[in-house]
C-alpha cells in the first residue's frame, strides 16, 4: 500500500444505457505527477473522476487510490482532495463557514488550517461574506482552499479554470504550477492542450471514452513529427503531383492558398521540389513546420484537422492572455 | 464526535441559516396565535372538534384543538418544508459531490439528515403545543380540563395530558418525516418532494371520508392524528396508541429504508 500510485486505473468503463461514456481506461499516476487528463467535452473525463472519487459506480474496472478503491469507503480518500466541475458551497453560508464544514466532514483537523489556506487562495477578505454572493472565480478558488483543507498527497481537479477570466486563469494555472511544486500529485482535467502544457509533465488524451495516448510531452511532441506547407503558382497541378510522389502524404488541401503534407524525409522533399518545377509548377514557398500539441490532440480527438487549418479559438485567446 | 453527530450538528447550522426553517417554525408558532385571537374576538366554540366546546373554559383546551386542525395540513406541511428538503437542496446546490468526498461515510451522512429532520418535526410541534398552550392560558385561563369521558381532571394533570399528547401525535408527524425524505431522496427537488408528501398526507384524509371504507380507517396515517384522545380518556385508552406506534412504524420504516438505500446505492452524476 505504502508503494501504490496515486492512482491506478484498470478497465475502468461507464455504461449510461446505450452510451459507453467511459470505455476500457488503464491509467497510472505516479507520485509527484502534474498529469494532464485532456479531451474534448463530452469524453469522459467527468465521468472519469466521479468515478475516481467513488462519486458513481463503475460499469466495469476498478481504480485504486494510494492502493485503496474508493468504491468501498471513503478512508480511500484519506490524502486525497479535489472536485468534480465547479466546486460547490452552501450559498447561504460564508466561505469560511463552508470551510468549517467541509473540515468537520474531514474530522475537524483541518479547522486549523482554514486562515492558511484562505491566505494560499487570496480569499481571506471575503471569507465572511455569504458564497451566494461570491464570483465563479472566488469560488473556484474557494474550491481549491477546501481541498488544501485535506492536506492533500493527490489532488483531483476538473477544468479549474473553465468561466474564468484570464487575470482567473493566470492565477489558478499558478496556484496548480505552486501546487505541484510542493509535492502534491495532480490530475488536472481540461480540455485546453496549452493549459496542460504549461502545467503537466504526463498527459492522457481521452477521446469519446477511450485513452488515446497516455505518456509524456516529450513523446506527444516526437509523435507530431513535421509537415510541409507548399504554396506554387498552380496548386491543383502541384496537389496531382504530390498524390504521384512517392512518400508524399497530402494532408490537408483545402487551405485558402497551397496545400499541407507529410514527408518521411528531406530527400523525398527534394525530390518532390523537383517534379513540381519540371511539371511547370514552380515552388513560392515550401517550408517546414513543426506540429503544434495542439495539432496532435485535435488529430487525437478528432481523427484530424491538420495544423494550417487549426485556428485561434476563443478559450486559446484567453488561454494565451 | 462521531461522524453522524458532526454531520447532524451542521445539518443543524444549516437549517439555522435557512428561511424555510424559519417559516416553518413561525407558522408552527403564529397559527395557535392566530387562532386564540380568532376564538377570542369571535366568541364562539369549535364545537365540532373534540374540546372544542371548552375553549373558553380553559386555555389548555387550545392545543388539544390546534392539534386537531393542525393534522389536515399544517404540520403535515411543516414537516414537509424540511423533510422534503433535507437530500433536494443537496441536488439543488450541487453539494453532495462535495461532501461525499470528504472523509464521511455515506451512511453517516444519510443518519445525520435523519436526525436533523427529526429534531426539526418535534420542535415544530413543541414550539406549537407550546404557543398555543401559552396563548389559550392567557385567554382561557389555567383551569381543569374535563375529558372525552367527562371526567374533570385538574390543570397540572391537564397540562401533562398535553404534553402527552404532543409526544403521541409525533408519532404520524414522524413517519410523514420518513415519507418526506424519501421523496427529497428519490425525486432530487424540493418542490415536488414537498408537495408529494402534502398530497400524499391529504389522499390518506380523502381515503378516511370515503364511504365503504370503514374498516382500513384504523389503519390510516391520518387517523393516527387522533390517537392521542386515548390519553384523555378515563381510564387511559392504549388500544388507539399502540396502535398508532405500529401503524406509523409500517408507514415510516419502510419509506426511511427505502430512502436509505437509495441514497447509498445513487450516483452522484448531476450535482
Amino acid at each position: 500500500m505504502a508503494d501504490a500510485p496515486p492512482i491506478e486505473v484498470r478497465g475502468l468503463a461507464k455504461r449510461y444505457g446505450e452510451i459507453l461514456a467511459v470505455d476500457d481506461v488503464d491509467l497510472t499516476i505516479n507520485p509527484g505527477d502534474v498529469f494532464g487528463y485532456l479531451g474534448p467535452n463530452g469524453a469522459g473525463k467527468t465521468t472519469s473522476l466521479r468515478m475516481m472519487l467513488g462519486l458513481i459506480r463503475p460499469t466495469a474496472g476498478e481504480v485504486r487510490l494510494f492502493g485503496r478503491n474508493p468504491q468501498v469507503s471513503v478512508k480511500a480518500l484519506n490524502g486525497v482532495a479535489g472536485f468534480v466541475e465547479a466546486p460547490t458551497f452552501y450559498p447561504y453560508l460564508s466561505g469560511r463557514a463552508n470551510l468549517e464544514l467541509y473540515a468537520a466532514f474531514d474530522g475537524g483537523d483541518g479547522a486549523g488550517k482554514i486562515d492558511e489556506v484562505l491566505e494560499t487562495v487570496d480569499l481571506r477578505d471575503r471569507a465572511k461574506d455569504k458564497v451566494k454572493g461570491y464570483s465563479h472565480g472566488m469560488r473556484q478558488r474557494l474550491g481549491i482552499a477546501s481541498a488544501l483543507l485535506r492536506r492533500p498527497r493527490l489532488l483531483l481537479l476538473d477544468e479549474p479554470t473553465t468561466g474564468l477570466d484570464p487575470a482567473g486563469m493566470r492565477d489558478m494555472r499558478e496556484l496548480v504550477r505552486d501546487l505541484g511544486r510542493r509535492g502534491i500529485t495532480v490530475l488536472l482535467s481540461s480540455h485546453l492542450m496549452p493549459e496542460v502544457e504549461e502545467l503537466c509533465n504526463r498527459v492522457a488524451i481521452i477521446r469519446s471514452g477511450r485513452v488515446a495516448y497516455e505518456g509524456s510531452l516529450e513523446e506527444l511532441r516526437a509523435r507530431a513529427g513535421i509537415s510541409y506547407r507548399l504554396r506554387t503558382i498552380d496548386d491543383v497541378l502541384a496537389r496531382r503531383i504530390c498524390e504521384r510522389q512517392p512518400g508524399i502524404e497530402v494532408i490537408d488541401d483545402a487551405m485558402p492558398a497551397g496545400l499541407l503534407f507529410k514527408a518521411p524525409s528531406e530527400d523525398v522533399v527534394a525530390a518532390l521540389s523537383l517534379a513540381l518545377a519540371g511539371a511547370g509548377a514552380p515552388i513560392l514557398e515550401l517550408t517546414p513546420r513543426q506540429a503544434s500539441l495542439e495539432e496532435v490532440f485535435l488529430q487525437l480527438t478528432e481523427g484530424g484537422p491538420p495544423a494550417a487549418e487549426v485556428e485561434a479559438r476563443p478559450d486559446e485567446i484567453e488561454a494565451a492572455a | 464526535m462521531s461522524p453522524i453527530l458532526t454531520v447532524y450538528r451542521w445539518e443543524l447550522r444549516k437549517l439555522r441559516a435557512q428561511k424555510r426553517t424559519y417559516l416553518g417554525l413561525g407558522a408552527a408558532a403564529a397559527v395557535p396565535i392566530i387562532f386564540v385571537v380568532a376564538v377570542v374576538t369571535g366568541g364562539g366554540h369549535p364545537n365540532e372538534v373534540a374540546f372544542g366546546r371548552y375553549v373558553h373554559d380553559t386555555g389548555l383546551a387550545i392545543p388539544l384543538v390546534m392539534l386537531l386542525f393542525g393534522s389536515i395540513w399544517l404540520f403535515p406541511l411543516i414537516t414537509a418544508l424540511v423533510a422534503g428538503d433535507i437530500v433536494a437542496s443537496e441536488d439543488r446546490n450541487a453539494t453532495l459531490k462535495m461532501i461525499l468526498t470528504r472523509s464521511v461515510e455515506r451512511h453517516q451522512v444519510f443518519a445525520g439528515k435523519l436526525l436533523a429532520t427529526a429534531t426539526y418535526a418535534v420542535l415544530a410541534i413543541a414550539i406549537a403545543g407550546v404557543v398555543a398552550t401559552g396563548a389559550g392560558v392567557l385567554a382561557s385561563g389555567f383551569n381543569p380540563v374535563t375529558t372525552l369521558s367527562g371526567t374533570v381532571v385538574s390543570a397540572p394533570r391537564g397540562l401533562l395530558l398535553v404534553g402527552a399528547s404532543l409526544l403521541v401525535y409525533l408519532l404520524p408527524i414522524l413517519a410523514i418525516a420518513c415519507i418526506g425524505l424519501l421523496l427529497s431522496t428519490v425525486f432530487r427537488n424540493s418542490g415536488a418532494a414537498i408537495v408529494g408528501t402534502l398530497m400524499f398526507s391529504l389522499l390518506l384524509q380523502l381515503l378516511a371520508i370515503l364511504p365503504g371504507l370503514g374498516d382500513l380507517h384504523p389503519y390510516l396515517l391520518s387517523t393516527q392524528f387522533t390517537a392521542w384522545q386515548g390519553l384523555l380518556r378515563t381510564p387511559t385508552d392504549w388500544d388507539p396508541i399502540l396502535r398508532s406506534l405500529w401503524v406509523c412504524t409500517v408507514y415510516g420504516a419502510p419509506a426511511l429504508i427505502a430512502a436509505g438505500l437509495v441514497f447509498l446505492r445513487r450516483d452522484v452524476a448531476e450535482s
